[in-house]
């Protein structure tokens, strides 16, 4: 199941784990990425709380933890080589995983047409 | 996701004669001094920045302020005497065809503004920030009402052609630019347009700044990016540029608090102007920054590099280790230099700290990066330097 919010993340949810990473739109609007910073493994997160740090050349940006829950997996990938959230923001540049405390929370996420027109 | 994902709001901001073009570039805009201009272009900050060094980038930066200085015919003191009373650098011993770096300085030693003077012969010709061009002439009517007349040339649009094929590119249009050299002015035809050329840039490249009438910027806008090796840029590889060029921006790397012996800008204070000179002293701050001249100053400018890959960006305070309380500094701009491939900073710091090598402390999100004080600039300057030809 894919979603997303407003904020220009997308979760890939399979079972109790989201996988988190930003956005196709989200990556042009901030250009090339030089700089990633994710949480560690074992942290958790409120819904909406700064989880993880994308810099491009000109300024820094947070992630937000898309829906509460424990960070179980970082992809450290993207911390070595930051274009790779550029290239397959959808695939390659994921930024981590986490345990989904509440389900009731990705029932109020946008599904994939919503976010789609949202950013025209 | 924060911040960076905003649109420009354009309520009331001005537009360059250039905006046409960048609109149908794909530029992305933003406020920025009160106009609306390009952050960057599709390709993006990277491949702006890294083809401005490798071979060329035109810039537009028309919202700059344009204004000519001419004395008053009644008026026994030339332009140069008179603007002496503002600025530290020797104004005289500009020779009629050359430019120079100059700051309008506050009485407490403070700096209003940087800027380039031009000796044009009958005039002056200023070149001042876009932010700062209200005050800036204000300022001048203010101070000089008395000696001379302050036009301000808002009918005329700026370029910077920048980069190691700026010569071969603008010399397709026009054989005379590969004469002059770095800090020259001259008035050339381009495209049959009298333009004021001057060797000149703020990237740290050699390269052009092309002040040319308004109705003719476009035209030669799309003309220069006709050719293969140029690159349009936006803001944010200029920032980039000059960041790693070692260069101050006006609002955050000086300001009204920073002296220019703070700033490490002592080049920029004419020997004549200095103490035991033939006109020591005479500008707003005169005796607080000669004084720090000879002395020093409690806190100086200086390069900051990241010894792991986390941007150091303005405003992060600066610390002697991972614990203390107090700062030594603060960072006054910074972020990634493309060329460099590496973070890179600027920064205030209590002179005792000041040493090229000696590590510092930046706090970043609550967390303390390690940054190391290192000399400016972070890539060598690549200036087209002539003979000597002032006295």
């Amino acid at each position: 199941m894919l979603k997303f919010t407003k904020e220009h993340e997308w979760l890939r949810i399979e079972g109790e784990i989201a996988t988190v990473g930003i956005t196709q739109y989200a990556q042009e609007q901030l250009g090339d990425l030089v700089f990633v910073e994710l949480p560690a493994p074992g942290r958790s997160f409120e819904q909406g709380a700064a989880a993880a740090v994308v810099e491009s050349v000109k300024a820094a940006s947070e992630v937000y933890a898309p829906v509460s829950g424990e960070i179980t997996q970082t992809n450290e990938s993207v911390v070595k080589e930051p274009s790779l959230v550029n290239s397959d923001p959808m695939g390659a540049g994921w930024f981590f995983k986490m345990r989904i405390a509440d389900p009731a929370q990705v029932a109020m996420l946008l599904d994939e047409p919503d976010y789609r027109a949202l950013v025209g | 996701m924060s911040a960076a994902i905003q649109p420009a709001s354009d309520a009331g901001l001005k537009r360059t004669p250039l905006h046409r073009l960048h609109a149908e570039l794909g530029a992305r805009f933003v406020p920025f001094a009160g106009y609306e201009m390009p952050i960057q272009f599709p390709t993006g900050i990277l491949k702006e920045h890294l083809p401005t060094r490798a071979a060329a980038g035109l810039f537009d930066v028309s919202h700059m302020g344009q204004l000519a200085v001419r004395p008053r015919p009644e008026s026994r003191e030339s332009a140069a005497r008179a603007l002496e009373t503002l600025v530290p650098a020797d104004l005289l011993g500009l020779g009629e065809g050359r430019q120079r770096y100059a700051l309008f300085t506050n009485p407490p030693g403070g700096v209003l503004d940087d800027l380039m003077i031009a000796n044009q012969g009958d005039h002056l010709f200023l070149v001042v920030n876009a932010s700062r061009k209200d005050a800036d002439e204000a300022h001048l009517r203010h101070e000089l009402a008395q000696d001379c007349t302050i036009e301000r040339l808002d009918g005329r649009a700026l370029l910077a052609l920048q980069g190691p094929l700026a010569e071969a590119v603008l010399g397709e249009l026009c054989p005379a630019v590969a004469s002059i050299r770095f800090m020259d002015v001259r008035t050339l035809s381009i495209l049959g347009v009298d333009c004021a050329v001057s060797r000149s840039g703020y990237t740290g490249e050699d390269g052009f700044e092309i002040s040319v009438p308004v109705a003719a910027a476009e035209p030669l806008a799309r003309k220069i990016l006709a050719h293969p090796k140029v690159e349009p840029v936006g803001l944010g590889a200029r920032d980039s540029l000059r960041l790693e060029a070692g260069l101050c921006l006006y609002g955050c790397d000086l300001d009204e608090n920073i002296t220019p012996i703070e700033a490490r800008l002592e080049w920029a204070i004419g020997k004549s102007r200095r103490q035991g000179g033939a006109r020591a002293g005479g500008f707003p701050g005169a005796e607080v920054i000669l004084r720090q001249l000879a002395e020093g100053s409690a806190r100086c400018r200086v390069g900051l590099r990241s010894q792991d890959r986390t941007p150091v960006r303005g405003g992060s305070k600066l610390y002697r280790d991972e614990r203390a309380q107090t700062p030594v500094g603060h960072v006054t701009s910074g972020g990634f230099g493309p060329t460099v491939n590496a973070p890179v900073a600027m920064g205030y710091v209590a002179a005792a700290e000041g040493k090229p090598g000696h590590t510092l402390f930046a706090e970043v999100r609550g967390r303390r990066v390690a940054v190391a004080v290192s000399e400016l600039p972070f890539v060598e300057p690549h200036y087209k330097r002539g003979p000597p030809v002032e006295k």
